[in-house]
């Protein structure tokens, strides 16, 4: 039984030299493979053309643009609720940008890495004006479609839990579902995250039959997440974001990057699109690496708003997900 | 063979394993027997070895953490509080349930439309070949969804049974409320209860059985017991004298007055479900997604059990009814006596198949949110702990031990209707 031993162990160390430095990997490869949601309008969701717009699909491409200078050069993984996290795993995709909720339990005992958080999201409620509910304690012994294997799920338990009530719940798999199920009446309310409640309601008939309760009842930062193990990797995909989001704070959008790359006064510009000093270098990246990723799909802002801001249908505000100056809680830390 | 009795054989030599045919067979599997062995052992440590060195071993601990979830269906008492292992099991009782529940429909459908299809009358048997053909060919999960959907769509919300002119009303002397959410039934209740049997501690395996239940159970056995005796002794006295004795007033005592009085004296009533809140309360509670899928499995599995029952029927010669008209039988008896019996022979192997496929069929019940163990264990469970490997290793196994108990238990009643060969 030796040699068996042997091939086993053999084969074992082939496949642990194979998860060094997926930066080369991704290159090699000439694409990255990012893994979104089946489809959340907005989000990432392909459009007529079978090309994958929305604000996760953002993050993807500008990943893609500063690594590869292509943003375009993504290959799409739709992965489910379920199967986002073994994809990860296994390789199957270089990095998850599929509104996934970061957790202590996630990021610890699982083999994920969050790098940061794109969208500050919570959990709140969607009920029928006609019910004449105006607040989520007053929904003891209410039906409640719940999409399964969510924090959702768990996040309703605990509320009801500790507010002394209880709730009848109707698993649902899919967002179309819970939908079918809700306007049927099948349910009294639909619980899930704000955004997606909002893009719901946008997409109803007559959107002033729903109301959202003004319960918020749990917080959800979503991000990108990538495999553990490989931090450097991680800082490329947390430094990507970090520079869309710097990139508004200062002032640099789609249209204007390259202009501001020829010349600008601001030290820290400079810095951030590679005329000064070497960030790009620090990472393996090229000098304009930056430029590449504000070039893709504009800056946090922009991106924000042409995906489910203000120039979308979706038409959801910045509220915490505004700069810091504005007081929101999105925040870059220095470029230096 | 030439070989005489008395020459003996020569020593065994090891050369012999190679070139004597007695023996090369049981070499080379024995070699085949090994080499496979060592591929498992190869498959399984380098698996072991690989997850181990991504930093993911196995492990079931995750188990006995806190669920922390909520399960609307279940058969018995569970909170969100209890561990995954107790969600587990809520889950596999949720599935044998809709598998009960399919399988017996799926008998009594199947059998009926597969004698039906034989029948003389021309209109009958192509409408019974018409539902044949339409429930079989269309995917199961296209059933369970398109049920759940028409349910869920057509009937009518709890809330239309609300006010004076309410757009619909409760069944059956306001006993049964069909809703789109579920239909409500009248719960039995005992008011001079012996109260519960608290079986396995306070942990994961925790299970009360109702004393009541029990008691009407064990009388109803001996009822039933008493009234076998009874109609053993009318084949006896048939058999010595040739007329049978009136045994039904006899029967009627036996099976139903001890029942009767045990009911009474637990002080037996129903109590009505009631629209109180948001839902209906009390009663029993059937969801909608239980009797989509329930409904779903038995006419697809109805359809094929049908063709199997007319296969069954058409494989005994028409002789034989023939033979037993003959010796003076009525065709009633002929079906029950001659035809049935032997019909039987011929289909229960294939129905133990269709029981088999019912049963894992039940794993699409997550597309309706019916809380099986696949939607428990194999779905929050896994992902909540992101336990993928484990929670997969062990669904695999108890569908692999609920089907092979329904083969033995099938494969016993087969052993019992074979034809005894001499």
């Amino acid at each position: 039984m030796k040699w068996t031993m042997a091939l086993a162990a053999g084969l074992a160390v082939t496949a642990t030299s194979g998860i060094a430095g997926k930066l080369d990997e991704v290159r090699e490869r000439g694409e990255l493979k990012c893994g979104v949601s089946t489809g959340v309008v907005g989000f990432s969701a392909p459009d007529a053309n079978g090309v994958w717009q929305g604000f996760d699909v953002g993050m993807c491409r500008a990943v893609a643009a500063a690594t590869l200078g292509d943003p375009m050069a993504v290959e799409f993984v739709p992965v489910t609720s379920k199967t986002r996290f073994t994809a990860l795993e296994s390789g199957e995709i270089d990095m998850l940008s599929r509104t996934t909720t970061w957790t202590y339990s996630r990021d610890s005992d699982l083999n994920v890495e969050f790098v940061g958080v794109n969208f500050y999201d919570g959990q709140g409620f969607i009920v029928k004006k006609a019910l004449g509910v105006g607040s989520a304690l007053e929904l003891d012994g209410a039906t409640i479609c719940i999409k399964t294997g969510t924090t959702s799920e768990l996040n309703l338990s605990d509320y009801f839990r500790s507010n002394g009530m209880s709730y009848d719940p109707v698993p649902v798999e899919t967002d179309s579902e819970a939908h079918q199920q809700f306007l049927a009446n099948a349910c009294d309310s639909f619980s899930t995250d704000g955004s997606k409640l909002a893009a719901f309601r946008a997409t109803t008939e007559t959107p002033s039959d729903y109301i959202l309760l003004p319960e918020v009842i749990s917080k959800e930062p979503l991000g990108p997440a990538v495999l553990h193990g490989d931090q450097h990797w991680g800082d490329i995909v947390r430094w990507t974001f970090n520079a869309l989001v710097a990139a508004e704070e200062l002032g640099i959008t789609a249209d204007n990057v390259a202009e501001m790359a020829q010349g600008s006064d601001n030290p820290e510009v400079r810095r951030l699109l590679g005329t000064e000093g070497n960030l790009g270098e620090m990472n393996d990246l090229s000098a304009t690496w930056a430029v590449d990723a504000i070039s893709a799909g504009g800056n946090y802002g922009e991106l924000f708003a042409n995906t489910i801001g203000e120039n979308s249908q979706i038409g959801i505000e910045r509220n915490l997900n505004a700069q810091w100056k504005d007081g929101g809680l999105q925040y870059a830390p220095p470029f230096r | 063979m030439s070989s005489t009795p008395d020459e003996s054989d020569p020593p065994f030599r090891l050369s012999q394993l190679l070139y004597d045919t007695r023996y090369r067979s049981l070499t080379i599997q024995a070699i085949t027997f090994g080499l496979f062995v060592a591929l498992v052992v190869w498959l399984v440590h380098n698996t072991l070895q690989n997850l181990a060195n991504a930093g993911s071993e196995v492990d079931f601990g995750f188990l006995f953490q806190t669920a922390g979830y909520e399960i609307n269906q279940r058969l018995i008492d569970y909170t969100p509080e209890d561990t995954h292992f107790r969600a587990a099991l809520v889950g596999l009782l949720n599935t044998l349930l809709v598998a009960v529940l399919g399988c017996v429909a799926a008998t009594i459908i199947g059998t009926l439309v597969g004698i039906l299809r034989l029948s003389k009358n021309w209109l009958i048997a192509q409408l019974m070949a018409a539902y044949v053909e339409i429930f079989r060919n269309v995917p199961v999960l296209l059933w369970i969804v398109f049920i759940m959907a028409v349910l869920t769509e057509s009937l009518p919300t709890p809330n239309a049974f609300r006010g004076d002119d309410p757009a619909a009303t409760m069944l059956l002397f306001d006993g049964v409320a069909v809703t789109n959410r579920g239909t409500y039934i009248p719960e039995p209740l005992f008011s001079n209860s012996l109260g519960n049997l608290h079986l396995f501690g306070s942990g994961s395996l925790r299970m009360d059985i109702s004393l009541d239940l029990l008691a009407l159970v064990a009388v109803l056995a001996l009822s039933v017991f008493a009234a076998g005796k009874v109609a053993l002794r009318a084949v006896k006295i048939q058999n010595a004298t040739g007329t049978r004795p009136r045994t039904w007033p006899a029967m009627l005592v036996i099976l139903v007055l001890p029942t009767a009085a045990l009911l009474l004296l637990l002080g037996f009533h129903v109590d009505a479900p009631e629209l109180r809140g948001f839902n209906f309360r009390d009663g029993i509670h059937m969801r909608t997604s239980l009797i989509a899928l329930a409904m779903a499995l038995g006419l697809y599995t109805s359809a094929f059990i049908a063709e199997i029952v007319r296969g069954g029927i058409l494989a005994i010669s028409h002789g034989q009814t023939e033979a037993a008209a003959s010796l003076g039988l009525r065709p009633g008896k002929i079906m029950r006596l001659v035809i049935l019996p032997q019909a039987l022979r011929v289909i229960i192997p294939p129905l133990i198949s269709e029981y088999l496929s019912l049963t894992k069929n039940t794993s699409l019940a997550i597309a309706v949110g019916y809380m099986d163990i696949t939607g428990t264990l194999g779905g929050i469970t896994m992902n909540q702990t992101g336990r993928a490997l484990e929670s997969i290793l062990l669904l695999m196994l108890v569908y692999l031990v609920i089907s092979l108990i329904i083969s033995a238990v099938m494969n016993l009643f087969n052993a019992r209707m074979k034809l005894v060969e001499h």
